[in-house]
Formats: C-alpha cells, structure tokens, sequence
C-alpha cells in the first residue's frame, strides 16, 4: 500500500476550504467519512458530513477519570484524542456471524453478510495509527483472519493528522508510537497556523492517497510551511510527560504475578471494563447465540468481551480468574508483556484512554513504575 | 412451533411491589401474541380472569415478601411450581420498600395510617430467596423487555438465560455513550451496577441509579471514594445507595459505612 516514492511524499499546503473538498469528493466516492466530532461533552468519532461538524476552537483537558472540553484557539484538530476509539467501525460491539432458520427437518445455516461499505477516518492520530496495525496483526494475520475486519479494512481510506497538542494522559512517545504519523495512512495532515487562517500540511502516504490529494486545491509547501508544521508536532511532543519505561518490562511483569502492588491496584479497581472498552487495541469477543420464541430462527453474534467479568475466564466449574487482582494483573500483564510475545508487539501504543477513563482514574504507567521499583503498594 | 409441543402452564404472582415487572410481560407487545403461543398463561391477573388452581411448570414471582401473609403464600407457590423466577428488584432484593429494615416500622404505621389497628406488616421487606429455593433472578426496576424474552426463550430451550453481571458500564461503552463520570463529573453507580437496562440513563446524560442492583465483584468502597473525591457527602453517598436495591448486601453495606 506504501508508495515510496518523492512524488507522493513531497508535502503540500491544503486550506480549511481544500479540508471541505477532501471530504466532498470522499463521499462522492462512495466513503462513509468519519471524524471527530463535539457530543455530550467529548469529542467522538462519528458521522462527518462537512468542516462544520468538526470540533473547530475545542481543545479537551484530561487526567485520571477526568475529562473536559473547552475553548481554546481556532485549530479543527486541536483536541488530543477523545472516548471513541477507531474499533468501533472497523471492529464494531456487535456483529453477526451466522444465522439459521429450522422448519420441515431442516436446518438451514446462513453466514452473515460482509459489509462492502467504503469507510474514510479522518483524524487518526500516530497512535491510533499504530492501534490499527496492532489489531491487522490480530484479525489478518495466522490462521484465523476475521473476514468483517478484513472487508472493512480493505475498503478504508486513513487521513491521519498529526498532534499539535498533547494530553497530560499522552504517552506515546515512550510507546515508540507518535506523535507523528510515520506510516499506514493515505494522507497525512499537520495543522498550522497562518497568517488569515488555518492551514494543513499534507502528506500522500499511498497511491490512493496521492491521486485523492491531486484533486484537491493545494500549492507546493514553502519551507515555511513545512517549518510551522514541525514546530506544531515539536509542540505536542513537549507536552508530553506520561512515559512507560518499557526496557525489559516483559520478564519484569511476568516474574512478578505475586507483587504486592496488585493487591493494591485491586483496592482501587472497580472491575468495571472501561478500560478494555476504549483501548484502541483490545479485541476480546465472546459469541452468544440468540433464539427466538417460537425456536425457529437462531443466530450466533459476536459481541466486544472484557477480561474484567467473571464470565471471561469460565470453563467448566467456574472462572479462572475469580477476584479483581487477578483480572487486572491478567489485562495489564497481557498488554505490556505476553502480548509481544503473542503478536510481535506491545499491545500499549501509549494513547492513555485507560487512564482518563477510567472512572477512578488508575494509571497503567504509574502501575507499570510501581512494579519496577519494588513499591510495595503501600 | 409444532403444535404437538407441551406449552409450560405460567404462573404470574404478585408480592409487594408496584406491578411494573409483571407489566412488562404486557409491553412485549410484538412478541406477546408469540409468548403466548409458547405458554399456557394460566394465571394473570393483570391479563386474564382465570384462578390460582394447580400445578405450574413456571411461576414468576413479582414483588418482595412484607406481610405474614405473603410469607405463607410463596411457600405455597413454590410447593405448586416446577421453576420459580424472581422478576426485579423487589423480588430480588427488597426493593425500594427495604428502606423499612432495621427502621421502626410501628412508628411509620402511626404516622402514615388513621387506623393504624388495621395494619398488619412484618418489621422487614425481603427478597423471595430469603423464603424459599429461587431458580433464577431477573434484576432491573422493573426488568428489562429484552431480558424478559430472553428469560422466557431460554427456559422454553431449556437453556440458561444470557443476563451478564457485569457492569453497565460494558452496555454504555457498547452503545457509544459518553461517560457521564469522567466527561462531567455526574455521580454514576454504572461501574457497580449489574448490567441489563442498556445503559439507559447515561445514554440520557444522567448518572445510573443501579436498577439492577450490584454486578459481580462490586467495589462500591472504591466508587464511593471516588464519588467523595468528586465532592459528594456522606449522606448523598448514603441516599445513592439507598434506592430500588437498598437491600442488596452490596449496596446496603456501602450505604451503611456512609451514615
């Protein structure tokens, strides 16, 4: 998908007017676009049908269990990252599998339908860019690739934008993530600042990407420009002071499952899956089958699953993992450390979406620090 | 459905309770006509004429036990029923009408009554499993439609109904809802209440009351430090606490450490 070439990756300059044709002439093509955009208080993905559905002049405030908007400045894309994570459309809660209808002896057994709808994200920041690889890895790669996800991906057009601000809840720098979009996007937008406006550097990252951006209003980036755009991702990496030090923190999780500081974190853990739910790269599911009434017609739907219920680790004569501290060191343990072991990578990629929602706002890097320095929980 | 199957004789009882549990069956509108069509609905009175006589393959049991006289009837509705369902909070927990236990129930008799002689309650409003072998409780207040017909599906399939005791908090991420806790600082019992509703009031912007009453492994300790941190007093952690499902052990200790 990559093209590597000097022609796709020259940058050029897009105005506010040039955003709203980027996200005409994708849904002339057939895209269903979403974007961040303002709800109940936070900015979500959702639909996106022109500029003015964008969170323009908000920016969010986050920490531990806290969240808030306010107004700040002119930028679209000024708010870090909100509630929504981007597997909502490409891995959705709910999803059909199979469906079957009995009647006259038979049983007839039908697949659910795959979707060939054309989704465009626009907004996925580095992070989420990298949230998105972890979960191709996870539905596309080995034996049992996911053909849902995979329709859906084939069919995606990424603009990512690059951070002009970071979160206090940001780490991703330590994650080796972001805050800049490296790769797996069609186009890549830094907004900057202008002398009348806002204006966005963009970047092609694929074919698809370079033949969208050559149909669009732009000019040859000034030096300039490609300064401004700089300085606004040296910016919201400075913001940055959330790290997890990740040096040999595989073995370090792994030989301590009897570290006090569970004990602790388990005291303060509702047990409630928020976390699970708005990490970008979570994917556990479990499959239901539904009957009607009459018994006739039954389907089996794949549903988002937390390893925070007692229900996720159940085999016959009960659950494995029965109290909080065990559900907790499992999630943490699994994504800092025996997930690369499993699919090659972390499966943190430092968004901090655990962090701020969580509703009593625990924080896996000072979790992460607390096992590494011996704290005892105290 | 072959016509040849055994349609399960239901009966539908009604404790102290407001009615809203039983009425639900009533609201399953389009699938009444198939419920019907699956069981015998021998005992109604919200719906049909007929008397309390025999044997059913399935009770559902609405309400929670006040009075002697209820304590005697459930002995009897379980001697007469192959299933016994607990529909809802009261039946489940006590329901709101707990608040009553371990208060002096005289004194609210005199106060509330003008013949106050008439009055004839036990000192304490309790779930239906505190009498007799309950086989399954449907939580909510009042239950949920969709798990009403999931209950009653199972148990035609003789299968387990899916009800989940997680949190709400699962169902309100699921339907996209923003949190209310985190985004405004609205007090929420969803992290400890057990799912079921759809997470309905948050998906209104307001806190969840825990209609459902607690989920699996609640840690109401750790949400009412929180709910302080946020600026709540001991007697609004209290009062939260103390609702539809005051009864239940969860929520009734964490009310009582707030008094």
């Amino acid at each position: 998908m990559l093209v590597e070439t000097d022609s796709c990756n020259s940058p050029f300059v897009l105005d506010a007017n040039g955003l709203g044709r980027l996200i005409a002439s994708l849904h002339a093509s057939g895209h269903r676009v979403l974007g961040p955009t303002r709800r109940d208080n936070a900015v979500v993905y959702d639909e996106v049908r022109s500029t003015s559905d964008l969170p323009r002049g908000w920016v969010d405030e986050q920490a531990g269990g806290h969240y808030r908007l306010k107004r700040e400045g002119e930028a679209y894309f000024g708010y870090t990252i909100g509630p929504t994570a981007w597997k909502s459309f490409l891995h959705p809660p709910k999803q059909s599998l199979w469906s079957t209808k009995t009647g006259n002896g038979q049983t007839e057994i039908r697949p659910a339908s795959i979707s060939d709808e054309k989704l465009a994200f626009l907004g996925v920041r580095a992070c989420e860019l990298a949230a998105i690889a972890v979960q191709d890895k996870v539905f596309l790669d080995g034996a049992y690739r996911d053909p849902h996800y995979a329709a859906r991906r084939a069919n995606l057009f990424i603009i990512a934008v690059n951070c002009g601000r970071a979160a206090s809840t940001c780490f991703c720098s330590s994650m080796g993530t972001g805050p800049k979009a490296r790769e797996g996007y069609d186009l890549a937008l830094t907004e900057f600042i202008t002398s009348e406006d806002v204006a966005f550097l963009a970047v092609a990252g694929s074919k698809e990407g370079a033949e969208m951006l050559s149909t669009l209003p732009t000019r040859p980036a000034t030096q300039a420009d490609i300064d401004a755009s700089t300085e606004a991702t040296a910016q919201a990496e400075s913001q940055i002071n959330r790290r997890i030090d990740t040096s040999g923190l595989s073995p370090l999780l792994k030989e301590n499952p009897d570290h006090p500081r569970w004990n602790d974190v388990a005291s303060r853990c509702l047990n409630c899956a928020n976390c699970t739910m708005v990490c970008p790269t979570c994917f556990c599911t479990k499959v239901e089958e539904v009957s009607d009434l009459d018994g006739v017609e039954t389907s089996r739907v794949q549903s988002w699953a937390s390893c925070f219920t007692s229900d996720f680790s159940y085999i016959h004569g009960g659950a494995v993992r029965t109290t909080p501290k065990a559900r907790y060191r499992q999630w943490m343990t699994h994504k800092l450390a025996t997930w690369v072991d499993q699919f090659g990578t972390s499966g943190c990629v430092g968004c901090g979406r655990c962090i701020t929602w969580c509703p009593v706002g625990i924080d896996i890097t000072e979790e992460a620090a607390a096992i590494r320095s011996g704290n005892k929980g105290g | 459905m072959a016509k040849s199957r055994h349609r399960p004789r239901l009966g539908v009882f009604k404790f102290s309770s407001c009615d809203g549990c039983q009425l639900s069956l009533l609201d399953c509108e389009d699938e009444l006509l198939a419920i019907a069509g699956a069981i015998d609905i021998a005992y109604f009175p919200e719906a049909t004429r007929s008397d309390d006589v025999g044997h059913y393959d399935l009770a559902f049991v609405e309400g929670s036990v006040t009075t002697t006289h209820e304590a005697e009837l459930i002995l009897d509705i379980r001697a007469r029923s192959s299933t016994l369902i607990a529909l809802g909070a009261c039946a489940s927990s006590g329901g709101i009408q707990a608040l009553k236990n371990g208060a002096e129930t005289n004194a609210f008799i005199d106060t509330v009554y003008a013949h106050p002689e008439f009055i004839k309650t036990l000192d304490t409003a309790t779930p239906i499993s505190d009498h007799v072998t309950v086989d399954f409780e449907l939580r909510g207040c009042p239950v949920a439609k969709h798990q009403l017909i999931e209950l009653v599906a199972a148990t035609l399939r003789g299968r387990k109904p899916q009800t989940p005791a997680y949190a709400i908090c699962i169902e309100c991420k699921m339907a996209g809802n923003v949190c209310v806790m985190v985004a405004n600082g609205t007090p929420c019992l969803g992290p400890v209440t057990h799912a079921g509703c759809g997470a309905l009031c948050p998906g209104y912007t307001r806190g969840c009351y825990g209609c459902f009453g607690p989920k699996e492994t609640a840690n109401t300790a750790a949400l009412a430090t929180r709910l302080a941190d946020h600026g709540a007093d001991k007697r609004q952690i209290q009062r939260l606490f103390s609702t539809f499902n005051t009864g239940a052990p969860a929520f009734r200790d964490e009310a009582k450490r707030h008094e």
